[in-house]
């Protein structure tokens, strides 16, 4: 099962709508988060490789059909929009893992992909906080995978270079940083092929999980801010020998080298 | 050898001396070469015709297996002059195994339809590369820039990926008003079909601005369609994606059958193309013109108000002229700007060169660099410069961007490139007389 998300585009400049509480999505187009494209390209790769039914699930978000049909025409098998969330509002990630919970827990997938994080969710939370509702293990930045039987082999990135291979026992939760492959294209007459054909099911969105997290994802915001503008470039100028140890001070001043 | 370019050298494969003997006599006799080469299979006859069976099969690539190797249009081919290709060698590539679907050369084809023109068995280049392209996207190959290009239009509705509500932006600065039919609707004599590129580009924008005052400075009544409007795709189509194509063209028909207007008049030679001669194929029929087509006869008709000082030379866009037969429209103009003087490149009209941007080239600019010595635009826009020419005229949406990074990446800053509604604008006396 891959869980998708609409994300803001972000050619567009974003901005703080008239009450301040939120981004202005009047305007603004929305667009599949890339992570969680990563995610239904690593799901397919695995179901070419060890065979596997490939499930996509997404909020009621906009423009979101387009992106399960597009999921549909690339070979996924099902395709379900969940219905009767908040529309038109941020939903916050402790939320979103609240309501998919029940949903996953119903259809029992053997393995849920996600992408590792989104825009609106740089810690990556939404794959352990699934693990966390559903009791299973989970593994974020995961950047290689492979299925055999009920065994995943899993390779986590750890930063500095460094990764680690692990064997996790399904069902698991695994957060995608990337697939093995860049994410396929489909063409658009499949896409359209897909959409005429409508197999996309609408289902009801189950009660979120009731929980203490609930509380946090109900955290009021009172008010946004655009990003102050501030110009910081420098120019320096003067004979090399001058702007190298020029350089070399500001370096040195910020403490991003030692001596 | 052309200037830079990066040819093979043919290879000369040296035969060893061979005796022959006689199994009757036991007499012996040298053969010098010429004479072995005589019992060894002919290079000319060492294929099989598997390989252009799947080609042959496709809708429009029946075409590229008619050839007989007369090899007329590698020299005139753009890509063969920056290169090693020409269908001709595509031709023979496919003769002896090479397949041509998972291939980059599948690829680099501008659609620009020189060797279409000088081809005696009409192997036609334009058709067969869409067909074998869409092929090939069906199997998953497609090179990663034209993929974002195909995912951003078909989103958006334009190929740069860019908000459809921020269509008609650039009116603002137009100096006159511009109506936009969905908010104002009614009858109208012509739709102006800006297409994506004078919507969006900066550099475009500037010139649909002109053109707008150029319209309006000759009481023409027009409109737009605003965020209405979404790309024609014609460029999409031949870089192999009608499925695309399709779906944009039936977004665009049910639009226009919402508005009524007497004719479609678009900067876009590409766009131009669908109209003209792809959309009546599904049943879609307007009556369209060029915007130089538009202007040409009304051009006793603008008030000019001072004189351009410029050496001009001008590039014919391969979709106007090649495509669609049209060389003199824009020519008329610029002979009616006062104070320019018209200086034609050695390629031009019929014979003119691609500019690069045609048949998806425009978004594979990264790849197209891996098979190059350098860009079609750098090589046009060196010819543009040798003319003497300070100002390079074009009437295509692609080219202001392409050649004018091209004149600096050349060293020819000293060439500016223009639209040629630019000019025009520039003789009335741009924004300050409207």
């Amino acid at each position: 099962m891959v869980l998708l998300k609409q994300l803001p585009d972000l050619v567009e400049e974003l901005e703080p709508s008239p009450d301040g509480t939120d981004i202005d999505r009047e305007f603004i187009k929305f667009i599949l988060n890339e992570f969680d494209d990563q995610a239904l390209e690593e799901a397919l790769v695995t179901k070419e490789s060890s065979g596997a039914e490939v499930i996509v699930v997404a909020l009621d978000e906009p423009e979101v059909d387009q992106v399960l049909y597009t999921a549909l025409a690339k070979g996924a098998d099902r395709a379900v929009k969940l219905t009767g969330v908040p529309a038109g509002t941020w939903v916050p990630t402790h939320l979103r893992a609240a309501i998919l919970a029940p949903f996953v827990r119903e259809l029992a997938p053997d393995l849920v992909l996600t992408g590792v994080q989104s825009a609106e969710d740089l810690d990556g939370q939404l794959a352990s906080l699934l693990g966390g509702y559903l009791d299973l293990p989970h593994a974020a930045v995961v950047v290689g995978l492979e299925v055999k039987d009920s065994i995943a082999r899993v390779v986590q990135e750890l930063g500095s270079g460094r990764s680690v291979e692990e064997q996790i026992t399904l069902p698991a939760v695994l957060g995608i940083q990337a697939a093995s492959q860049a994410p396929r294209y489909a063409p658009i007459s499949k896409i359209r092929q897909a959409m005429q054909a409508g197999g996309l099911e609408e289902l009801e969105a189950p009660a979120p999980v009731d929980s203490a997290d609930i509380a946090i994802a109900q955290v009021r915001i009172r008010r946004l801010y655009a990003p102050e503008k501030s110009t910081h470039a420098e120019m320096l100028t003067g004979d090399p020998g001058e702007v190298a140890t020029r350089i070399a001070e500001i370096l040195r001043s910020k403490g991003l080298v030692k001596a | 050898m052309p200037v830079g370019g990066r040819k093979q050298p043919p290879v000369v494969v040296e035969k060893p001396e061979a005796t022959a003997v006689s199994t009757i006599s036991g007499r012996s006799w040298e053969l010098p070469g010429m004479w072995n080469r005589m019992f060894e299979p002919r290079v000319l006859s060492d294929y099989t015709a598997t390989g252009f069976a799947r080609i042959a099969g496709l809708p429009g690539g029946e075409s590229l297996e008619w050839c007989y190797g007369c090899g007329k249009c590698v020299p005139v081919c753009p890509v063969d002059l920056v290169g090693e290709y020409g269908p001709r060698k595509i031709h023979r590539k496919v003769q002896t195994g090479m397949d041509l679907f998972s291939s980059d050369d599948l690829w680099l084809c501008t659609s620009c339809a020189n060797c279409l023109r000088v081809c005696p068995k009409e192997v036609d280049m334009t058709k067969v590369m869409p067909a074998v392209r869409e092929a090939a996207i069906g199997d998953g190959m497609v090179p990663a820039e034209l993929q974002d290009v195909f995912e951003k239009t078909f989103r958006n509705g334009n190929c740069l990926g860019e908000n459809p509500r921020r269509r008609n932006a650039w009116t603002r600065a137009a100096g006159v008003p511009v109506r936009v039919l969905p908010t104002d609707p009614g009858a109208v004599d012509v739709l102006f079909y800006v297409e994506d590129y004078w919507s969006y580009h900066p550099r475009g924008q500037q010139a649909a601005q002109c053109f707008a005052r150029i319209l309006a400075a000759l009481d023409v009544d027009f409109a737009i369609l605003g965020p209405e409007e979404k790309t024609l795709g014609d460029s999409q189509r031949v870089a192999g994606e009608k499925g695309l194509f399709e779906a944009l063209m039936e977004d665009v028909a049910a639009t226009l059958d919402k508005y009524e207007f007497k004719r479609i008049v678009t900067p876009d030679p590409h766009g131009f193309n669908a109209l003209k001669k792809v959309y009546p194929k599904y049943g879609h029929n307007y009556e369209v013109s060029h915007y130089t087509q538009f202007l040409a006869p009304l051009v006793d008709k603008i008030p000019f108000r001072s004189e351009v000082r410029h050496r001009v030379t001008f590039h014919d866009p391969c979709y106007l002229g090649r495509h669609n037969g049209e060389y003199d429209a824009p020519r008329t103009i610029l002979d009616a700007i006062p104070g320019i003087e018209l200086v034609e490149m050695g390629r031009c009209r019929e014979n003119g060169y691609c500019c690069g941007g045609g048949g998806g080239g425009m978004w594979l600019d990264g790849f197209t660099a891996n098979h190059t010595s350098e860009r079609l635009s750098e090589r046009r826009v060196r010819e543009a410069a040798e003319t003497g020419a300070d100002v390079l005229a074009v009437c295509c949406p692609y080219e202001v961007s392409r050649f004018e990074d091209a004149a600096k990446s050349t060293g020819n800053d000293q060439l500016r490139v223009m639209d040629i509604v630019e000019l025009v604008d520039m003789a009335m006396g741009g924004t300050g007389a409207v």
